[in-house]
């Protein structure tokens, strides 16, 4: 199954600006601890961590536990001086992995 | 005039009995102590500080399955003087970690949100990690009205 993924990245900056970048990605983030209706416990199914490469340098990472919302709404700063491109990837149980990119230009 | 004193004294009895029985259900959760285990897990011994952590939080939360809290740290974000890491904890969930966010410099400012989910009415502490070692702390006070996450257990 592939998620799907939203990732919001302003397509122009200036110099050194700070830009806000906001990723969404589609995961039940099932916790470990809930009982489906037959009263097992459901696995845990979680992403446990999402990273951002800015220009093949990692710039943000970010490690999730079942305490993060279903579908991991994501938001955070970083300064841009040069154009280039934003690699996001997401991983997760069972061998779960998602991946996103985004350009920007930089005046 | 009596039989109404009587009355009251019944009603405060009930509640401070439902109080006990409250306690009691929340004991099966992560504990305070858990919390600061999970705590020194990550800041070792060091004096943890409080201030230049804010904590972006709603005091009350009708649904705890999706709760959006915002974590800045004051800091210039230089090359010299940055935050590494922050840290969210909480207190009644089943475990007491919630992120674990990894910046530096490049940053230029540290400010985050995510969603999370609160099992609970509860603390929820924040913790920067600055690149000199120092630790900042912060803690919010949260009070759900439907819990997240449970409902199977209870």
């Amino acid at each position: 199954m592939t998620a799907r993924v939203l990732v919001n990245v302003p397509a122009k900056a200036q110099r050194g600006e700070i830009i806000q970048i906001k990723t969404l990605i589609s995961h039940i983030m099932e916790p470990g601890f809930r009982a489906s209706h037959d009263g097992k416990i459901l696995p845990r199914d979680i992403i446990t961590e999402m990273t951002c490469i800015y220009n093949e340098k990692e710039i943000f990472r970010i490690e999730l536990s079942p305490a993060v919302a279903s579908n991991p709404f994501i938001t955070f700063h970083t300064r841009v001086n040069e154009s280039g491109t934003f690699d996001f990837k997401w991983t997760g149980d069972n061998g779960f992995e998602a991946t996103a990119s985004a350009k920007i230009m930089v005046e | 005039m009596m039989q109404e004193s009587t009355r009251r004294e019944l009603l405060l009895g009930s509640g401070v009995s439902a109080a006990a029985l409250l306690l009691a259900v929340h004991a099966a959760d992560a504990t305070p102590e858990s919390l600061q285990a999970a705590i020194r897990n990550v800041a070792g011994n060091a004096e943890i500080g409080k201030g230049k952590v804010k904590l972006d939080i709603p005091p009350l939360v009708e649904n705890g399955n999706t709760v959006p809290i915002s974590v800045t740290v004051e800091s210039p974000m230089t090359a010299t003087d940055y935050v590494k890491t922050i840290y969210v904890f909480n207190e009644k969930n089943p475990q007491p970690n919630v992120v674990a966010i990894h910046l530096g410099p490049h940053a230029g400012k540290a400010d985050v949100s995510v969603r999370i989910r609160l099992a609970d009415s509860q603390r929820v502490v924040a913790i920067a990690e600055l690149n000199d070692g120092s630790f900042w702390s912060t803690t919010a006070n949260v009070i759900v009205t439907v819990a997240a996450c449970l409902e199977g257990n209870l």
